[in-house]
């Protein structure tokens, strides 16, 4: 009986396993990608794209994910447009996710020193010699840490997909509890499995630090 | 189907109703975690060995999962063991537990930022480990860290939507009932997006005040303590300035 249970319980936990990870992945691709989109562009010298990311940022930072994930279910279906659930939660997450994201850009970007700029300007540097070989070079170390910090927000945000009726880890434990009446074992399971998600996001983010920072140059 | 202006002011005074409870659980769970954060901060601190390991440990477990299974967890399993606590008293527990592993996080930074010798002294003048506290370091390690506090307290706003998952009815869990009654989300969920937004407006605005005012008071306490805080100012042998570098 209880083996029968327990095979069951693990069935379901890595099937919905599975969605969580692809969730958190392709959020976190996404959110990658709006984060530097916007984080440059707010530092753009082009006046409306400036206000264009402002606005991408305030209103994603300014809401909630749980609202913009159901905003994208539930109320774009009234513009004709039908997203699935999976598309819908992927969506969600990395655009509000890039939203925070953008800014750390923005400000690693901008907490590089002035000189540096100064001396690209004294070798002729074009604008995007500055920034591929000068500053992101030295922006990119620093915001590592606070993506790592980002994405673990965002594969624990990744669970409230669950109530877009999308079957998650936890949409999957509801499950089991409704079908068994189990109660501890499958949130514990659950909660469980989110913290070696976690443990895993912050291994994968140190390794890559270790990586980016800058290499001791022998002179 | 597009925007339907009757439909928004019919919800209209559901959101309403839904955002006094969101404003007294976010209020409530603050309140809870500010505290508990605090204990935990200072437990972490004077504690080590296993119990050091344990309470580190299980503040990373918290901090690591999502708080809609917590959420999941207190309301389901609270019952089992002989605890029957309303859904709000749930999802309040459950948020301020959450955030206090958060802001605990904060109050160390404030606490680790305090120069050694201010513990020195402290025991030089042979105050008791909670005179220390109470008097030297708490008061100067929670102030410089209450705007950050400020900011977790509108992170704190933006994620109680979570509640409606639990039957508490704030905000997005009226918005949700009325949309499953008419079968129109549009109105609704959007109108919750721009109560968020302007509420999260209010308190940025709040939590910027506050910050500006701290700014303010600790210029002025910096200029008439200087001569008492820095004897040696000017002299080039300040001893802080090892201690800290």
């Amino acid at each position: 009986m209880t083996e029968l249970v327990l095979s069951d319980l693990l069935r379901s936990v890595l099937r919905g396993l599975e969605i969580t990870v692809i969730l958190t992945i392709s959020g976190s691709i996404l959110a990658f990608v709006c984060a530097f989109v916007f984080g440059l562009g707010r530092v753009s010298r082009w006046r409306f794209i400036r206000v264009f990311s402002i606005c991408y940022i305030e209103l994603f930072r300014g809401t909630s994910v749980f609202v913009q994930v159901f905003w994208l279910y539930y109320a774009l279906p009234a513009f004709g447009l039908l997203l699935s659930p999976l598309l819908a939660g992927i969506l969600g997450l990395g655009l509000n996710v890039g939203a925070y994201g953008a800014e750390v850009v923005r400000s690693a970007v901008q907490a590089t020193g002035r000189d540096q700029y100064e001396a690209c300007c004294a070798l002729n540097f074009t604008r995007y010699q500055t920034f591929r070989y000068i500053i992101l070079p030295q922006a990119f170390p620093r915001m590592l840490p606070v993506f790592g910090n980002n994405m673990v927000e965002l594969m624990k945000a990744s669970s409230i997909v669950s109530l877009i009726s999308l079957s998650d880890i936890t949409f999957q434990a509801q499950q089991f509890r409704i079908r068994t009446g189990q109660t501890f074992l499958p949130f514990a399971v659950t909660l469980i499995v989110y913290f070696i998600l976690y443990l895993g996001i912050l291994f994968f983010i140190r390794s890559v630090t270790r990586l980016a920072s800058p290499q001791k140059v022998k002179v | 189907m597009t925007w339907d202006n009757h439909f928004a002011v019919m919800v209209f005074p559901y959101l309403l109703k839904g955002l006094q409870v969101t404003i007294i659980a976010t209020l409530s769970s603050f309140a809870l975690a500010v505290c508990l954060g605090l204990a935990i901060a200072v437990l972490e601190k004077i504690t080590r060995g296993p119990i050091f390991f344990l309470i580190s440990g299980v503040t990373h477990f918290i901090r690591g999962t999502p708080l809609l299974v917590q959420l999941f967890f207190l309301y389901y399993l609270l019952p089992y063991a002989n605890i029957t606590l309303p859904a709000f008293g749930c999802g309040i527990l459950g948020f301020g537990v959450h955030y206090a592993t958060y802001l605990s996080n904060v109050y160390k930074s404030g606490i680790e930022a305090i120069p050694v010798l201010q513990w020195e002294v402290s025991k030089a003048c042979n105050f008791s480990p909670f005179q220390t506290w109470r008097y030297v370091i708490l008061p100067q390690a929670i102030r410089p860290v209450l705007p950050v506090l400020g900011n977790y307290f509108i992170a704190l706003i933006k994620e109680t939507p979570l509640l409606s998952s639990i039957s508490v009815m704030e905000m997005m869990g009226e918005a949700s009932l009325f949309g499953d009654m008419h079968y129109r989300y549009l109105e609704p969920i959007t109108m919750v997006g721009v109560l968020f937004l302007a509420l999260g407006m209010v308190a940025r605005g709040c939590v910027g005040s506050m910050a500006r005012i701290l700014g303010v008071l600790r210029e002025k306490d910096d200029h008439s303590a200087s001569s008492f805080n820095r004897p040696y100012e000017n002299s080039g042998m300040d001893p802080s300035e090892n201690l800290i570098s």
